[in-house]
């Protein structure tokens, strides 16, 4: 039968330092994710949410255990193969929105485009397509600003386009409101949940109870354990983000 | 990555930081421009000594008295072996291969054409075979003959000169100048020729040897053992066959002085070794300017991989955010390194510029002959895309061997 997970942990466990200063900060960690789902991954700080979103998002590698993402066996893939897959099926939105400074936002978004490997795209093909996807966080009118140029959430939208661009299997969002005031962390928020509805799976990190009540499921981590998963109970169909954040 | 996007990247980071850019190419325009200068001016220097030097006449021999071992009061000894007479000069001229002797005497005297009087005029003494040998050309009227001097006829041919300056407008030909007393017929005027070295060719009246010595050089001395001569050129017709000459030379004037060839009284030098001498020793010198230029290109390179390595740090977070999206060190190392070397190659290039015009510049302002040779240009510009790929290397690599996760933590 076909894996019909697109993450699934079996048992990564990432150790940092040796001897004596060795400390684990996931231990046998398994988690499933379906396609379309979205997860939220909870925790105060040092519970290992950090190190499994870093082993998720293909930019660590865990010292023990396998991760399979999109039916890949990825645990064991080298510097060169994970960044093909950071490229190919991950999109990232940061806490920080990790724009380039200086840059457009148009040039933003075609940054992902820029690194496919192989890529038969003319540059106009390329540009056509962050457009496109610019227009689908709704800031078309924005594309020749500079990042200094925009608001917060402004800025948090062009990341999400940039993480889509390249129309990743997932979009990993680090804590994505967490620069931003409330409303305008809603309107991101509902952003992401339009996403998921397109089909996007979603893993959002964050430390916000309101936020993680998004979430399908929730699963939260403590000492490099997960604790406890809570199911949240409402489908990834459209929900109203007011009432819950 | 596409080649175009790659550089696109190069070109919006270095447009980014304009002046920071500018001032780090500084080292490596310096480097190239003064490569080219340095190069231009001593390519200059050495055509200009080779001009001189075949401008005396080409497949010369120059044989030179040597008074090293007995002084010239040295009685009948010195005499003997006391260097070059004139009467060498027939002998030489029946040497075989040998098509033209040439023997120069100089005295300075007064001048006086009609009442234009000139002080300490420079008096050249020689042979029917001077224009040939030392390539010079009749403008008016003719040299003398061979016959002419054998019979020490006062005759006299003008620098150009000369000839202005002691008939104006006049037809020299056929005028009566007194030099010293004696009365000599002008009979021709030379072409302009131009200053060579401190000699003013142009200002020179030329005589029949015979002339000089007999009339303005006169010593006891000569009259008994032979008129001394201080030189005496040689043209040969072939040059393949030399050295071959040389050593006839060679045997006939030791033969003739009574000396060994070891202990001779003549120097015999080719023109090939005054261009050989000269052409060392400018090559020496644009060897060891070409080195110091050299070093500054290197400084330069530094300059570029200190700047890189300072971007690098700085844009540690850049790497990252590349990274999260997909691209590999190699991508990383790539992006650098061609910055590295758009830097040095723009550099390079404005180099190349200043040094061009630098060099013309120079040769404009000086009296310094500059050649700008495109081989230093080529290398110049080579050497600074060579600086540029192997001073860019080590902040490259650091770049490609960031690890995502910190990159991304930098603050």
């Amino acid at each position: 039968m076909k894996d019909r997970h697109i993450v699934k942990t079996n048992e990564i466990t990432q150790i940092y330092g040796m001897g004596d200063a060795e400390v684990v900060a996931l231990d046998k960690v398994s988690i499933q994710i379906k396609p379309g789902e979205f997860t939220a991954i909870m925790g105060p700080s040092g519970s290992g949410k950090s190190t499994l979103t870093n082993i998720l998002g293909c930019l660590a590698r865990p010292t023990s255990g396998q991760y399979i993402l999109d039916s890949e066996d990825v645990s064991a893939l080298d510097k060169v193969e994970l960044a093909a897959i950071r490229n190919q099926k991950i999109g990232y939105v940061f806490q920080s929105f990790n724009l380039l400074p200086r840059t457009t936002a148009l040039r933003n978004v075609i940054l992902p485009l820029l690194y496919v490997r192989d890529n038969d795209k003319s540059y106009a093909e390329m540009e056509e397509k962050a457009i496109e996807t610019l227009k689908l966080v709704g800031l078309e009118d924005r594309m020749e600003h500079e990042p200094q140029e925009l608001s917060g959430g402004q800025q948090q939208r062009v990341a999400i386009a940039r993480a889509l661009v390249n129309n990743p299997v997932m979009v990993i969002a680090d804590e994505p409101t967490g620069n931003l005031d409330s409303s305008t962390g809603k309107e991101i928020m509902e952003l992401l949940h339009k996403m998921n509805a397109n089909g996007t799976t979603i893993i959002i990190v964050t430390h916000d109870k309101a936020i993680a009540g998004h979430a399908q499921r929730a699963i939260h981590l403590l000492d490099g354990h997960i604790d406890n998963i809570q199911h949240n109970g409402h489908s990834n169909v459209h929900m109203k983000v007011s009432e819950t954040v | 990555m596409k080649i175009r996007e790659v550089l696109h990247i190069a070109w919006e980071a270095m447009n980014k930081n304009k002046v920071r850019s500018l001032l780090t190419m500084l080292g490596i325009i310096i480097g190239v421009a003064s490569v080219i200068i340095m190069v231009s001016i001593s390519a200059g220097t050495e055509a200009a000594i080779k001009d001189q030097i075949t401008s005396l006449g080409s497949n010369l021999i120059f044989i030179q008295s040597s008074f090293s071992r007995m002084g010239v009061s040295g009685g009948k000894m010195a005499a003997q072996s006391g260097g070059l007479v004139y009467d060498d000069a027939d002998a030489l001229a029946d040497v075989n291969g040998v098509t033209g002797v040439v023997v120069e005497q100089i005295a300075t005297n007064a001048v006086k054409a009609g009442n234009v009087s000139l002080d300490s005029v420079n008096i050249l003494g020689s042979t029917a075979d001077l224009p040939r040998v030392r390539d010079m050309e009749i403008a008016q009227g003719r040299f003398f003959t061979k016959t002419e001097n054998d019979q020490t006829r006062k005759v006299a041919v003008l620098g150009a000169s000369l000839a202005t300056e002691l008939f104006g407008e006049e037809d020299p030909i056929g005028q009566t100048i007194l030099v010293d007393n004696t009365r000599l017929n002008v009979i021709g005027v030379f072409e302009e020729r131009g200053q060579v070295g401190d000699l003013d060719y142009d200002a020179r009246l030329y005589v029949p040897i015979s002339v000089v010595l007999d009339q303005f050089t006169q010593t006891y001395m000569g009259k008994i053992f032979g008129d001394r001569v201080k030189m005496i050129y040689v043209e040969i017709d072939d040059q393949t066959v030399m050295d071959d000459t040389i050593l006839q030379i060679e045997l006939l004037l030791a033969k003739r002085h009574e000396v060994s060839m070891e202990e001779a009284d003549f120097v015999i030098t080719t023109q090939q070794q005054i261009i050989q001498t000269q052409e060392s020793t400018t090559s020496a010198f644009r060897d060891l300017l070409a080195w110091v230029a050299g070093v500054s290109l290197v400084v330069g390179g530094i300059g570029i991989m200190n700047i890189m390595l300072v971007s690098v740090t700085e844009r540690t977070r850049e790497i990252g955010i590349r990274q999260s999206v997909g691209a590999t060190p190699g991508d990383i190392r790539s992006q650098f390194l061609t910055e590295a070397i758009l830097l040095s190659l723009v550099g390079g290039l404005l180099g190349v510029a200043v040094g061009v015009g630098g060099s013309w510049l120079f040769g404009k302002l000086s009296d310094m002959r500059t050649v700008i040779s495109f081989a230093s240009i080529a290398l110049a510009f080579l050497a600074s895309a060579a600086v540029g790929v192997f001073f860019g290397f080590y902040p490259a690599n650091k770049a490609a061997e960031l690890d995502p996760i910190e990159a991304l933590r930098y603050e």
